[in-house]
């Protein structure tokens, strides 16, 4: 189990983690979840003692990171797959990693093995090794001392869609055999599929979090109509609240904060003939998700 | 590449691992140790001690008049070569943390960098101590072999004192390495500042020492390599201790203690 608790990073006037308070649960995949920049690998570095914390505090099981004895066997940590030396060899990494962690020797083949480096593979340098290598390599380190909880910071980064679901099957079997599993994405599809819990974090905030299936069911109804101003002014004039959805890639859609049938109720006594009425399903989620990228994204406005 | 899913390990749920037992100091040393071989520029910086040893070796052979081959000459011209690449090895070892960035696994291992620190040093320092003793012997080989073929006596003209004091010198001109590398945790930067600190900054204080009579009387106290110079002229007085513990405190120990604080607050990225 991982607790975080008001836990900020300030560099200057600048806040990269402001206030952020979460808990990572033990037998359940936890997403982290933000676009570029929002301070998601500060957060991570932070947890594991790489960044100081300006305040606040990041317990693993109830210690300090810097507090466990041999770190390796409670915490698998991969950060970033390209920070290691290039001039090492795939199989010298996992056996500096295996020496440190005191563990036997053959612990270094049984994870070549699980992350499908061949030996041919794990005796090549790490400079020629691709991005999608150097993520098994990364996760092979991350495993070697059977640890109950994993950091995970983008895993999926550069790994082909085989190996995606290759390492969506792993950290669901790692979860659901009790272990606790923290993995961010900048990518809300991707998480989607495999956590069981998300938090949402913009500009150094956390914007929302909880159950995926509540923050799914917190998206209300999608409504789509060709007379998408006069539905708003209906629902908006019957209480109800009503944003604009980009979702469907055209600007005839509503989202609303309530359930589908008194939207349709609505809309019936408006006299309004509807395109399209569901369960929103996510896609306030991902709306929230684009505004937080546009604020951030460099081609300004989001489609 | 093919896919295999994940072997069940059993018991995450279940019963609790005992708690682990924390890393002891012999075993981070041993990995450090092993690092300074695994890679492949590591290997040859340390392969590099025993060939330019041998070069100098053949070098003094082939060109010192027979007068000079006595083992004193045979320790010198060794000892140049050792006194770049000891310093670099100790460099390196800090700095590639940062520059390959494999400091982040590193760091999370052993999350108490005083430890990791403390671990390269002894390596860096029992890696100078064992090439500086393989040295010696490749020159007594040499100085062995030197006056067989000139058909001139052997002179052992350093005694086992004076080969000690040389390999002080060249631990302390490590330590410099040691100290630029936690300061500037950057491996080319550091490595140039080496080379500052042991050409640039000595010919400055000489002609400053030629130009003003007040900086002659205090260069012993403020110039580290001249103190540390004096260690290689084969003997030392209890003034020329205190030279060197003044200029070694103000160039070695303090700067290495402001590198050290700033390296473990520092963030790893």
């Amino acid at each position: 189990m991982i607790t975080v608790a008001s836990l900020t990073r300030t560099y200057g006037a600048f806040t990269a983690v402001d206030d952020i308070t979460f808990t990572a649960e033990a037998g359940r995949v936890t997403g982290f979840l933000g676009p570029n920049g929002a301070g998601k690998s500060t957060t991570m570095r932070i947890m594991v003692g790489l960044t100081p914390a300006t305040s606040g505090t990041a317990h693993i099981n109830g210690q300090r990171f810097s507090d466990l004895p041999n770190p390796g066997l409670e915490v698998g940590v991969l950060l970033d797959a390209s920070a290691q030396h290039a001039g090492r060899t795939g199989r010298e990494i996992l056996t500096v990693a295996q020496r440190m962690m005191g563990l036997p020797a053959r612990r270094v083949d049984e994870m070549l093995e699980l992350v499908s480096l061949t030996p041919d593979e794990a005796g090549r340098r790490v400079r020629h090794y691709s991005l999608g290598m150097r993520q098994r390599l990364g996760i092979a380190t991350a495993l070697l001392g059977d640890p109950g909880v994993l950091i995970l910071d983008e895993p999926a980064n550069g790994l082909d869609p085989a190996g995606i679901r290759w390492m969506r099957d792993l950290l669901r079997g790692y979860a659901d055999q009790g272990g606790t599993v923290l993995l961010s994405s900048h990518l809300l599809h991707e998480i989607e599929v495999i956590a069981d819990d998300l938090v949402v974090i913009g500009q150094g905030r956390i914007v929302a979090q909880g159950t995926k299936a509540e923050l799914l069911r917190a998206a209300g109804t999608l409504v789509r109509t060709h007379d998408a101003p006069r539905l708003a002014t209906a629902l908006t004039a019957s209480g109800l609240s009503v944003v604009p959805s980009t979702t469907t890639g055209g600007t005839d859609a509503l989202r609303v904060d309530a359930d589908p049938e008194l939207v349709g109720k609505v809309a019936q006594q408006a006299g309004i003939a509807l395109a399209e009425l569901r369960a929103a399903d996510g896609a306030g989620l991902e709306e929230m998700f684009l505004e937080l990228t546009a604020d951030t994204q460099r081609e300004g406005a989001v489609a | 590449m093919t896919t295999t899913t994940l072997a069940p390990a059993a018991g995450r749920t279940g019963t609790p691992k005992p708690a682990p037992s924390p890393i002891p100091l012999s075993r981070i040393t041993a990995v450090e140790l092993r690092k300074s071989f695994d890679t492949r520029s590591g290997f040859w910086l340390l392969a590099s001690i025993g060939i330019t040893a041998v070069l100098a070796t053949g070098a003094v052979l082939l060109w010192a008049p027979d007068s000079e081959l006595t083992y004193d000459t045979f320790a010198a011209a060794i000892g140049f070569p050792m006194a770049v690449i000891l310093p670099m090895i100790a460099v390196l070892s800090v700095t590639s943390e940062w520059s390959q960035r494999s400091g982040l696994t590193t760091f999370t291992l052993v999350p108490h960098r005083s430890r990791v620190i403390l671990a390269k040093a002894l390596v860096a320092i029992g890696v100078g101590v064992a090439s500086m003793l393989l040295a010696f012997g490749i020159g007594a080989i040499g100085n062995i072999a030197g006056s067989a073929i000139a058909g001139v006596p052997t002179v052992w003209d350093d005694g086992f004192g004076v080969l000690g004091y040389i390999v002080l010198g060249n631990v302390l001109g490590l330590l410099v390495g040691f100290m630029l590398g936690t300061v500037i945790r950057n491996s080319a930067g550091a490595i140039v500042a080496y080379f500052v600190y042991s050409f640039v900054l000595p010919t400055l204080s000489m002609l400053l020492a030629n130009g003003q009579q007040w900086f002659r009387d205090l260069q012993p106290w403020i110039d580290f390599n001249f103190a540390q110079g004096q260690l290689f002229n084969g003997s030392m007085s209890g003034e020329q201790w205190a030279h060197l513990g003044v200029a070694g405190t103000i160039w070695l120990v303090a700067p290495l203690a402001v590198g050290l604080a700033m390296l473990m607050r520092s963030e790893v990225k």
